[in-house]
């Protein structure tokens, strides 16, 4: 089986590096875009959610996978080893569409950091409605055009980012391009 | 180096803490537990800034790496040559040319850029631990942010000195949120660490803790409105290059006393010195 299934990173070792490292100034500065290389992904899998999967994901992330996903199932089993788990038990979540968040772990007060993260591919990061960002990172809002999300976002969002220090992180992902939304920032539509 | 993992850490060691950035980022000043590995350098040398360096690090990189504001201790010289070693980075003492700096006790006086990440080495995470020993505890004060014991010691300093008599490791607020420890660096750094334009992490390896502050971020040292938090220049420039506004070092030069007040940052003062500034001690040191 696994002989069908298509490669992961060309280069493991450099190009989980150089996810990381996209990923983590995309946290840094929400919203922030990069764009990823190395890999060719499974369909319905865009490269980049592909390369944030080889990236962060092994078998101690166990992992829900919105059932939209299912024809990637099989390489994504063989290449991070996750056990794949419902909603109330992921450390991540690979999505089509933005699940419900009250689904997923938002941490404690005092352990903020078992929360939940949620890997979102959504149709572009250049096109769709703008939303404003503002928060740590960011020394000014940032406008981020954002296609794929839900209608009452802003509000899920609010909701969300109203928990903090508990609550989702999002790493958003269209094509080749990934930026992230952590849960301390706020949202509102620009 | 043959045998060895790039940046020594196996992919599942990076994984992990790289995955515990994330959160660290995502929730800044929150101490993040993880799993510290061990190391070929003794606890005391920085083996959580290392491991932090170890995971962000990649081939592109420039490393630059200080102890107490110096490129040339024994520890900054032997954590530098780990890492042009294990990973092949270049390496630099310019603090401009750095991609990521690891530090022990220092921040360069050269304000830091976007494209720049910062480590910290910390031994003690926890910025309550003097004041409540029990983790159960200062967990819980962290949770419901309740930081009133730190409030009541700094206001007995005040009582007692006429001011909080902290100088290193000077306790600070990150985002409004999480009361944090800077490391032990001097108090005199901490304004650097607001709105600060890198990112910067910290990493504590024998306590098995990472945390973060992002770019951009509210960083304040505490205090009160009738006790605002100052820092204190020294009342005497550099000797070496004349500097008012970096951070000293009493340096001893001689078997009869003599003694010398020169910047801890060691590039930032060479970098004076080569474009022409020099102190009240600068002529001995060019004659040389
Ligand atoms: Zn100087």
């Amino acid at each position: 089986m696994s002989n069908e299934l298509s490669p992961g990173f060309a280069n493991p070792v450099a190009d989980a590096q150089s996810c990381f490292r996209a990923v983590l100034d995309a946290m840094a500065r929400p919203g922030r875009v990069h764009a990823i290389s190395g890999v060719s992904a499974p369909p319905p899998l865009c490269d980049a959610a592909a390369a944030v999967l080889l990236s962060l994901i092994d078998q101690e992330t166990p992992l829900w996978l919105d059932p939209a996903v299912a024809q990637a199932h099989g390489w994504i089993a063989f290449h991070t080893g996750a056990l794949v788990v419902e909603p109330t038990e992921a450390m991540f979540a690979m999505a089509l569409a933005l699940p419900d968040l009250a689904a997923f772990p938002d941490g404690s007060d005092e352990m903020p950091e078992t929360s939940a993260t949620i890997i979102l591919q959504v149709a572009s990061l250049r096109s769709g409605r703008h939303f404003a960002l503002e928060g740590p990172g960011l020394r000014e809002p940032r406008i981020l055009p954002i296609d794929g999300l839900p209608a009452d976002f802003p509000a899920i969002w609010q909701r969300n980012h109203g928990l903090f220090p508990r609550g989702i992180d999002l790493i958003l992902c269209a094509g080749n391009e990934l930026t992230a939304l952590p849960r301390s920032v706020t949202i509102r539509e620009a | 180096m043959k045998g060895y993992n790039f940046a020594y850490l196996d992919d599942q060691t990076k994984r992990m803490i790289r995955r515990g950035l994330l959160k660290a980022v995502a929730i800044p000043g929150h101490q993040v537990p993880f799993g510290s590995r061990e190391m070929p350098l003794p606890y005391g040398w920085g083996t959580g800034g290392i491991q932090v360096t170890a995971s962000i690090l990649g081939a592109g990189d420039v490393l630059k790496v200080i102890d107490q504001g110096a490129d040339d201790t024994t520890n900054a010289v032997s954590i530098r040559r780990f890492f042009a070693r294990t990973a092949g980075v270049a390496t630099t003492t310019a603090t401009a040319e750095a991609t990521v700096i690891q530090t022990r006790h220092r921040i360069p006086e050269k304000q830091l850029r976007e494209d720049q990440i910062i480590v910290y080495q910390v031994p003690q995470p926890e910025p309550l631990s003097r004041l409540e020993p029990s983790r159960i505890e200062t967990k819980r004060m962290h949770g419901l942010a309740d930081y009133g014991l730190m409030h009541v010691k700094l206001y007995e300093d005040i009582s007692r000195f006429g001011q909080v008599s902290i100088s290193y490791d000077y306790p600070v607020m990150v985002n409004e949120r999480y009361l944090m420890s800077p490391s032990p660096i001097p108090a005199f750094d901490n304004p650097k660490m607001d709105m600060m334009p890198a990112l910067q992490l910290f990493g504590a390896g024998r306590e098995k803790r990472i945390y973060a502050i992002p770019p951009w971020t509210r960083v304040k040292s505490l205090d009160f409105d009738d006790h605002p938090f100052r820092t204190i220049n020294a009342p005497h420039p550099c000797g070496l290059c004349g500097a008012t506004d970096s951070y000293l070092d009493e340096v001893v030069t001689d078997n009869h006393g003599g003694r010398l007040f020169v910047c801890s940052d060691t590039d930032h003062c060479s970098e004076r010195r080569a474009a022409g500034h020099v102190g009240t001690d600068g002529f001995q040191e060019a004659a040389e």
